[in-house]
């Protein structure tokens, strides 16, 4: 029987790992992620979860530790967060270049300096070319969850995969928890079945040279097959809902049937927007929220279909790319690029370094997004001493012809 | 739903005693949230958590900071006098103090509910923490109970169970003492 505890998300992720059948265990600790490897390592210590559990000195040995348990065909997890994300950077890419499916989870949290711990997207985000699937957690149930249909995906398509939580707001925060049942999540997620073994038998070199004339169709494999996720992420989530009795998607809607103002959110201050959007419709107000969940592969079909016809979408983004925009409104704009009925793109960015982003925040931003005419990359919402609104810049950048050279 | 936040320093418990507060709500059958305000943490240092209770059948929640809670607790009387752990309590709410002194003598305004309990005493003669650094959250927990009745009594020993790893016996001894030699004020 499932059992119903009281945990944190960082516990719930450890269980996920568990009830996954992780064999292979590899993590370097760090605020805020910690509590995910004392657990696993106090789990497979004490034979509750049969996995080889691997200390290192460093979060890129951490990945190439889960590299080489991958490559040898056994399902290897780690968790990090912030400065180790980056550290482990190089073998992200080996990763997928190499088609292991690696799943990790990933307690979101700023970048230093200046050094915290608090929630912040940007770290996942810088991570956002290396060929990972990604996905957004809300809740302590779905940081256990995600692991599990993450790995199911990963596994069709050799492709390695992230869950992302938010420091604290979810990782250090006890909520009631489904911890299912070891059968239903074997029924789920059978074994995984490497393509190739390492073996000492038959000998193979793996991640040799590949010159011109290989490397283009290894990548166009990899992108064939982050596309084809987009379809099994569906398939598996439904079958999560099937087995083991909760419906996952790639997006989330709320009160959207109606909706001419979309909110765009994605993680732990979803849950404030959603408030935020029953508040409004009280008031007569036709809100509605599309939350992100898969973030790799980018759901752009379905992100068409639904913001198409909008009067206006805000995107409520917990991260920025300094030089451009909130990530998220990048990819939301990007989607909807030369669609007829592409609604005008409105990007917020809120709760930078864990600032909390709060109902009230969500109902700010309506308010401004209600009144502003024109559509801006980045409107700053909480900035202490400035009202909502794009950067306060005391220059100005001069309209430029380009430039002809002549050569 | 009901908002609560615990001050204590650091060792005396704090964030235990609100893991297991939402546990004994949790038991009882409501949606709950416990999480604490990591800063620095050290002995000694104030240390800030906080827990959520949901009314019975909701599970609609947000996930914010407590800015305006329904009740306190305080785990050790000095923190009375150093920042202002009253900040943002609700009128009627209940303060719930650690302290040898009867309610009426900690000056609070009156628009607030104030309820005293010797933990750090009752803590020590169960032998929680040491003579010096006694461990008082399961015993103002007990205290918090009674004043509040936001869980029953039963719950929250359940809960000890549960959410405190050592001298379990001691602890919910400690709890059931406080809970009947608390001294409440009514001062609205």
């Amino acid at each position: 029987m499932p059992e119903r505890l009281l945990l944190t998300g960082n516990h719930a992720a450890a269980y996920g790992a568990m009830l996954a059948r992780s064999e292979v265990i590899s993590a370097y600790p760090i605020t805020p992620q910690t509590m995910i490897v004392e657990l696993l390592s106090e789990l497979t210590a004490s034979g509750r979860l049969d996995a080889k559990f691997i200390t290192v000195e460093s979060e890129h040995s951490a990945m190439a530790a889960c590299v080489g348990a991958s490559a040898a065909g056994a399902r290897a997890y780690t968790a990090t967060s912030g400065q180790g994300l980056a550290l482990m950077h190089e073998m992200l890419h080996w990763a997928v270049g190499a088609r292991l499916p690696i799943v990790l989870t990933n307690v979101s949290r700023a970048m230093a300096p200046g050094w915290s711990i608090w929630s912040d997207q940007s770290d996942i985000l810088s991570q956002r070319d290396v060929g990972w699937m990604m996905l957004f957690a809300e809740s302590v149930q779905e940081a256990q969850d995600f692991i599990i249909w993450m790995y199911r995906v990963a596994e069709q398509v050799f492709l390695p995969g992230m869950v992302g939580m938010d420091a604290f707001i979810l990782s250090h925060t006890a909520e009631p928890l489904i911890v299912h049942d070891q059968e239903a999540v074997d029924e789920y997620l059978p074994p995984f079945e490497p393509l190739y073994d390492l073996d000492p038998a038959q000998p193979r070199a793996y991640g040799g040279l590949v010159n011109r004339d290989h490397y283009f169709e290894l990548r166009y494999k990899i992108y064939e097959n982050m596309e084809r996720a987009g379809q099994l992420l569906i398939d598996a989530g439904e079958e999560f809902g099937d087995v083991l009795g909760h419906k996952y998607t790639p997006l989330e809607g709320f009160m959207l049937d109606d909706a001419e103002y979309v909110l765009v959110s994605a993680g732990a201050m979803t849950s404030n927007v959603r408030q935020a959007v029953r508040d409004l419709r009280e008031k007569g107000i036709k809100a509605g929220l599309l939350r992100v969940i898969a973030f790799r592969p980018f759901p752009v079909k379905q992100i068409r279909r639904i913001l198409g016809g909008r009067k206006k979408v805000a995107v409520l983004d917990r991260n920025m790319s300094a030089g451009h925009s909130g990530i998220f409104a990048e990819e939301v704009r990007s989607a909807l690029h030369g669609q007829s009925d592409a609604p005008p793109i409105y990007g917020y960015v809120v709760g930078i370094g864990g600032r909390d982003v709060r109902v009230e925040t969500a109902h700010e931003v309506m308010d401004d997004l209600l009144e502003r005419d024109e559509p801006e990359m980045a409107l700053f919402v909480g900035v202490k001493g400035l009202p909502i609104g794009p950067l306060r810049a005391d220059y100005e950048i001069r309209p430029l012809e380009p430039l002809e050279v002549v050569r | 739903m009901i908002e609560l936040r615990i001050h204590g320093r650091g060792g005396q418990g704090a964030v235990v005693a609100s893991k297991t507060l939402a546990q004994a709500a949790f038991l009882a059958g409501r949606y709950v949230q416990s999480y604490p305000d990591y800063g620095v943490e050290r002995r000694g240092a104030p240390v800030v958590a906080f827990a959520r209770i949901a009314e019975p059948g909701d599970d609609l929640f947000v996930r914010q900071d407590i800015r305006e809670p329904h009740h306190l607790l305080v785990l050790d009387a000095t923190l009375l006098d150093s920042g202002n752990p009253i900040a943002g309590l609700r009128t009627g709410g209940w303060v719930v103090v650690n302290t040898p002194d009867p309610p009426e003598a900690l000056g609070i305004v009156p628009r607030f509910r104030v309820a005293t309990i010797n933990a750090s005493e009752i803590a020590s003669r169960h032998g929680l923490g040491s003579a010096a650094q006694p461990v008082v959250n399961t015993a103002i927990l007990g205290a918090f109970v009674r004043a509040t009745g936001i869980v029953s009594l039963d719950d929250l020993l359940t809960a000890i169970d549960h959410e405190v790893p050592v001298k379990a016996e001691e602890n919910r001894l400690a709890a059931a003492e406080a809970y009947e030699q608390v001294l409440l004020e009514v001062s609205v």
